[in-house]
């Protein structure tokens, strides 16, 4: 592991603040929709795939295993892994895995959230479970 | 309606440069104009059309205003990152078909070794993307490795696409990279993000191109070999809300069968293949995409040189592509499309010409591959 990279703080607005404010609190945020039942990712007020405005606002496990992982080995600050992560509610998100030995990632491996400080609200993260 | 056979591709014009500290990006604009338009036998006055994106500085207005393009009717700056141009071509097939315009320009050029870049428009997704260090390595990077784990595909096979292009580089005099490599060059090669090695990654450099389309009327009353549109597809795809993600198809599985529907043929017919390569796996995942070969199986078809003009089954990027020979401001869509111009009109070099080559299909992507990108997808024919 490298020094502890700086990470850009959210700048936030109307339609995400609640993620962020829950984010303070170590709570993991997604949206689901009431109309179709479809929870997706990231929060949008507007369902994406059904396009109902009935969107609210669902705390997730944090749990998930990884669908891909590409360790970027070029990068000033160091190497860092960008993945997505498949939540088991379902969605699939863009992510890192961190505090991990990057040699041992896998495709199918069990992580969870972890939240890194910034200037602002705190970052999810992902890092083996 | 259609536009299949209602434009024709008149002129075309790669620039040369590959290193460019002594020019302007809108210098560069203006002078791949001045080189697609003699191509064609017409003058910037007979420009009725122009078709820029976001490499063009300031703007659609700005650069029509500094290329003194003063009889435009059309004006169209649709921003997919690489394919721009290549949905700027159907775009302008559209205008011609339509009668709102007949001289149609479309410009790309930028100097990322020697200049700045223009800047990036971030959308709704910045904040839950952006501090994970979203790069094109890794993007596509992670379709590679989800490939790999879902197919089988290898870091040889995909090395075979770059052997492919340096074969077809080391003919052509402007090309940034022109030394033949091997699978084991590749594959030996440091990596750049997982599973990419450094010779799985195209070029980066400055230069451009611009392309002439008009009307089969304009076309025929000029002395260059006619080469017309006959199908066209364009189409989008992201992470979509995190519902079913899947890393290993592109956007071209919707751009490729409505371009190859609306030209009435089939990837069988095909004699030559521009396919965008800003990577080896992108050319990969698009080849499947178009339909050359089930999904899953383009790693085995790229393999033993299949995309080796003269010796493999699929003639492609016969320019030395994205891979060796020219990505200008990191795009890849109006080289591919010059070349498949070169080959229709028997104008390819000829140690790489495909003997009697009639039609040809084009298609590249923009944007990130493993986030969000547009696809395009153009089928051209010699008359």
């Amino acid at each position: 592991m490298t020094d502890k990279p700086k990470y850009p703080a959210p700048v936030t607005n109307p339609e995400t603040a609640q993620f962020w404010d829950s984010a303070k609190q170590g709570k993991f945020l997604i949206k689901r929709c009431k109309a179709c039942g479809e929870p997706h990712y990231f929060p949008r007020s507007i369902c994406p795939f059904c396009f109902s405005d009935k969107t609210e606002w669902e705390e997730s496990k944090g749990e998930g295993v990884i669908y891909s992982y590409s360790v970027m080995r070029k990068s000033p600050t160091g190497p860092y892994a960008t993945a997505y992560v498949t939540l088991n509610e379902g969605p699939t998100l863009f992510t890192n895995i961190v505090d991990c030995d990057f040699a041992s990632l896998k495709i199918g491996q069990r992580v969870k959230v972890v939240f890194k400080p910034t200037d602002g609200a705190p970052l999810p993260f992902f890092t083996p479970a | 309606m259609t536009i299949k056979n209602k434009a024709y591709i008149a002129g075309i014009y790669e620039h040369p440069t590959r290193h460019a500290p002594d020019k302007s990006t809108a210098q560069l604009h203006a002078e791949v104009a001045k080189g697609a338009l003699e191509d064609a036998g017409l003058t910037h006055v007979d420009v009725d059309g122009y078709f820029c994106a976001g490499d063009a500085p300031g703007g659609i207005w700005q650069m029509s205003d500094y290329l003194g393009l003063n009889r435009l009717r059309h004006l169209d700056s649709t921003e997919t990152g690489g394919c721009s141009y290549i949905i700027a071509l159907g775009h302008a097939a559209e205008a011609i078909a339509a009668g709102k315009c007949s001289v149609a320009l479309i410009t790309l050029a930028g100097k990322p070794r020697t200049g700045p870049m223009p800047p990036r428009a971030y959308g709704p997704e910045v904040d839950f993307e952006m501090a994970y260090g979203p790069t094109t390595h890794n993007a596509y990077g992670m379709c590679a490795m989800r490939h790999m784990h879902d197919f089988g595909t290898t870091s040889e096979q995909l090395a075979w696409v770059k052997v492919a292009a340096s074969h077809h580089a080391q003919y052509n005099p402007h090309a940034m990279l022109r030394d033949v490599v091997t699978v084991e060059d590749v594959v030996n090669s440091p990596i750049i993000s997982d599973p990419l090695h450094r010779l799985d990654c195209c070029v980066v450099s400055d230069g451009g191109g611009a392309v002439i389309v008009t009307t089969p009327e304009i076309a025929k009353s000029l002395k260059r070999p006619l080469v017309r549109l006959t199908g066209h597809g364009e189409a989008q795809k992201g992470p979509n809300g995190g519902r079913k993600l899947d890393l290993t198809y592109s956007a071209g599985v919707w751009s490729g069968p409505a371009a190859f529907a609306e030209a009435g043929i089939t990837p069988k017919d095909i004699k030559y293949a521009s396919i965008y390569d800003s990577f080896t796996i992108t050319v990969v995942i698009q080849l499947e995409d178009l339909g050359f070969c089930k999904k899953g199986e383009g790693g085995k078809f790229v393999s033993d040189g299949n995309l080796i003009s003269g010796v493999g089954k699929l003639p492609w990027n016969t320019d030395g592509g994205g891979l060796c020979n020219n990505h200008p401001i990191n795009r890849g869509g109006i080289t591919k499309i010059i070349e498949a111009v070169r080959q229709l009109r028997g104008e390819a070099h000829p140690k790489v010409q495909v003997p009697n080559c009639d039609l040809a299909v084009v298609h590249g992507t923009g944007g990130l591959l493993g986030i969000r990108h547009a696809a395009s997808t153009a089928i051209l024919e010699r008359v």
